[in-house]
């Protein structure tokens, strides 16, 4: 088609939506500011919107065109980044990569139409400053909602370090290992040559000494430093959400942490995941689920009985955990479970390191394809893997959906997205890209390439990539792409859903296919602060549709 | 594959970084991996003696760079609180450049003070090697061309998450005499001890322990054992 053509296509759909959709025009006005706050017993400052810790939760509705007028009252620059929202890439918040950032004194107007529902989030994306407390929630309400629930909460999950962001980040640069106090230790030597024989024990610490590394090594910023907040609040604080019996309480749970995976679980409660990533996926029942930094899940809940609930949110090394309270009446108290042990990383999560370098095995896939799809774990049902296979072809209403399966966790391979979507097809090409690093000088890279070094990555406006992420270090890594969805490859083809972050565990290797949808220049990093700003982070540029036909 | 050529634009950047002040702004954006850092280790601070001997001893590292250049200072050095004198004191300034995930190759310049005023090259690398043993080596050129080694070897065993014991191995060796400075061709001191240290901070632990050392020269040779008291701390 012609370019003026499709101009004017374009245009003729815009008009209709022009005439109503104007009608909603919402201005927001966030106003990035210190403040002193104490949350660890020392005053400390934070960087805050609005004078509020968490920012505050925007409540925008799809087909709406915001106007967010950004005010830097800070001494640096800030920028406000919208967090898994597609729109113009200007528009995007990444200084050095969409825009310049906004200078102290000086205010940016964010504009753009919110083409999406959901429940998403948004965050500083200059210097330390998400980490400082500048991050908040976004709740978008659905063009035609359906339903609702009688109760609705926001749960922004997020961690607090004691110390200066930047004093955490020199010192993992001195000491990699300096937040770690969950090493094995003489006595675990003991204990393992009792229960696991004296063979297997030499020969699993002769192959971690081999590598240099340690089985404990699951987050590389603990408890040891940080605390973990729900909306802002510590344990002690125990934020609460008000319910009555029977009724049905939709949980907007988002990890704003910095550097921490949870395990939320709410002890007496099963939890009917309906939407991650703000994307409604089919109703699966857990009793767990893992949130990777950056990730959401939307939970069903129906507490029944007349007494309060904990939400407890573990942080995945064990070294602390977050709390809040599901209540019918205030200052009413649910005991608070015990954390569990954490567990050590195996060889078999080593995959390539443990094989050794240069030889990079096929080694176990973390998503496997509809062929080879053994049963997810714990599941209890047995049907679900024909599920699978033959979903179910329309979009229903989540809030009143069956569960498609129930599971003690929640993993990548239960979520499968409500409606087919459209314009599905195999890709055109695949990128593969290692995820790597160097744990002992903490220095992050793709392809053994941190940012500094490295070349964007092109790609052509209409394009199907599929990425394969192939994780050759021991951390989990959040993969986040700004501006153009990631449709997980779990083996559900039309059904796979689309994410914003896909967490690859260590060792593993996840497919995603992204539809280059959104021109620009987008950001495409790990989401944990300290791994993208040591180098886990590169540009992709969506090349111009003109370019295309050249 | 990683490649080692040098580079000049980094090179004048961290020196532009080093001169400037050595402190670093806010970034802009959130993903600058070029950041300087820099770190000083008093890896020991200690007394060490026995009946008829009382020493203080130092053996201190400061680096400030980038992940991949690096500015060393080393300096180790004892003092005779009896004599009044200080038994070795030098100060090495080395350029380091990392070569390898867990190693980085230096090359540099020694000054000695005491027991003689002399100037060295030294060409020399420190690392992690597998098993978690640490490695500082260097070879050490005197200016008549004469060859002298340093190897240390350390290892850290957790008996709890704060209290580590630390083995060494400390080997120092010369290709052949050299006179002026009393040096007898072989093993020219080998040191083995043991630290016990607390870890009350990371960055602050006191420890006890002791120290074989074994020297030989020219003029006498001598072997002790030592107990050490002293503390870790860096910054
Ligand atoms: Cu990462």
């Amino acid at each position: 088609m012609n370019l003026s053509y499709r101009r004017f296509f374009i245009l003729a759909l815009w008009l209709p939506l022009l005439c109503f959709g104007s009608a909603r025009a919402g201005t927001y006005t966030l106003t990035i500011d210190e403040k002193a706050v104490n949350l660890t017993g020392k005053p400390q400052t934070a960087i805050v919107a609005n004078g509020s810790l968490p920012a505050p939760t925007l409540h925008w509705r799809e087909g709406e065109e915001v106007t967010l007028n950004v005010v830097n009252r800070l001494k640096e620059p800030t920028s406000i980044h919208w967090h898994g929202i597609v729109l113009p890439y200007r528009m995007d918040g990444v200084p050095g990569i969409s825009f310049a950032g906004i200078e102290p004194g000086k205010i940016f107007t964010y504009r753009f139409r919110v083409k999406q529902n959901g429940t998403y989030w948004y965050h500083g994306h200059s210097g330390m400053q998400e980490q400082q407390g500048l991050f908040g929630a976004l709740v978008i309400e659905p063009a035609h909602p359906h339903r609702p629930t009688e109760r609705d909460y926001v749960l922004l999950l997020s961690d607090w370090p004691e110390a200066d962001p930047e004093r955490t980040l020199a010192r993992l640069k001195k000491q990699s290992d300096y937040y770690n106090f969950q090493k094995r230790t003489v006595a675990n030597l003991f204990t393992d040559l009792r229960e696991r024989g004296v063979s297997e024990t030499i020969n699993d610490r002769l192959a971690w000494g081999q590598m240099r590394m340690e089985p404990t090594d699951l987050a590389d910023v603990t408890g040891a430093t940080y605390h973990f907040l729900v909306n802002g609040h510590t344990p002690a604080m125990d934020w609460a959400a008000l319910f009555s019996p029977g009724d049905r309480v939709r949980l907007r749970i988002v990890n704003a942490s910095a550097m921490t995976h949870f395990d939320v679980r709410i002890p007496g409660l099963k939890m009917r995941v309906i939407e991650a990533d703000g994307q409604p996926v089919m109703p699966v029942d857990v009793e767990e689920l893992r949130i990777a930094v950056a990730e959401t899940y939307d939970v069903l809940v129906e507490p029944e009985a007349d007494r309060a609930y904990r939400i407890f949110a573990e942080a995945m090394d064990r070294s602390g955990f977050a709390s809040a309270t599901l209540t019918p009446k205030i200052g009413l108290q649910a005991e608070l479970p015990k954390m569990r042990p954490h567990t050590l990383l195996t060889l078999a999560d080593m995959g390539p390191m443990h094989v050794g370098h240069g030889a990079h095995a096929e080694h176990q896939a973390a998503v496997p394809n509809d062929n080879g799809l053994d049963q997810p774990p714990h599941a209890d049902h047995a049907d679900h893997t024909g599920h699978q296979r033959h979903p179910r072809p329309a979009s229903v209403p989540h809030a009143e959906a069956p569960a498609m399966g129930s599971y003690k966790a929640l993993d990548y391979r239960h979520l499968m997205a409500a409606a087919p979507n459209r314009g599905w097809r195999q890709p055109d090409r695949e990128i593969r890209l290692r995820l790597t690093g160097n744990m002992y000088r903490y220095i992050w890279s793709f392809d053994d390439v941190k940012y500094s070094d490295s070349e964007p990555i092109r790609v052509k406006f209409g394009e199907h990539i599929r990425f394969t992420y192939v994780n050759e270090t021991m951390m989990n890594h959040p993969i986040h792409l700004h501006g153009l969805w990631q449709y997980l490859d779990n083996g559900n083809g039309a059904f796979n859903p689309k994410k914003h972050v896909i967490n690859v565990p260590p060792g593993q290797t996840v497919s995603v296919i992204v539809i280059a949808d959104a021109e620009g220049e987008w950001a495409f990093h790990c989401h944990l602060l300290y791994h993208m700003d040591t180098g886990m982070f590169r540009k992709l540029i969506v090349e111009k549709a003109e370019h295309v036909r050249e | 594959m990683k490649t080692y050529s040098f580079n000049p634009v980094e090179l004048r950047l961290l020196l532009g970084s080093l001169l400037a002040g050595l402190f670093y702004a806010h970034p802009a954006s959130a993903q600058d991996d070029r950041m300087i850092f820099s770190r000083f280790m008093a890896e020991r601070f200690e007394y060490e003696g026995n009946e008829n001997l009382h020493l203080f001893k130092w053996d201190i590292k400061h680096w400030i760079g980038n992940d991949d250049h690096k500015l060393y200072l080393k300096t180790e050095g004892d003092y005779s609180a009896d004599q009044d004198i200080f038994g070795r004191a030098d100060l090495q300034l080395l350029y380091s450049r990392n070569i390898d995930t867990f190693w980085d190759f230096q090359i540099g310049a020694r000054r000695a003070f005491e027991p003689e005023r002399t100037f060295d090259a030294v060409i020399g690398f420190q690392g992690l090697a597998p098993y978690f043993v640490e490695v500082d080596g260097a070879v050490f050129i005197t200016d008549n061309g004469n060859l002298l080694g340093r190897l240390s070897l350390g290892y850290e065993m957790l008996l709890t998450q704060r209290l580590i014991l630390m083995p060494r191995i400390e080997v120092n060796v010369a290709a052949e005499d050299i006179e002026n400075r009393g040096v007898k061709a072989g093993v020219t001191e080998f040191e083995a001890g043991m630290r016990l240290r607390y870890e009350i901070e990371r960055e602050f632990a006191p420890y006890v322990g002791f120290d074989y050392v074994e020297e030989e020269s020219l003029r006498e040779h001598h072997h002790s054992v030592r107990f050490v008291v002293g503390m870790r701390f860096w910054y």
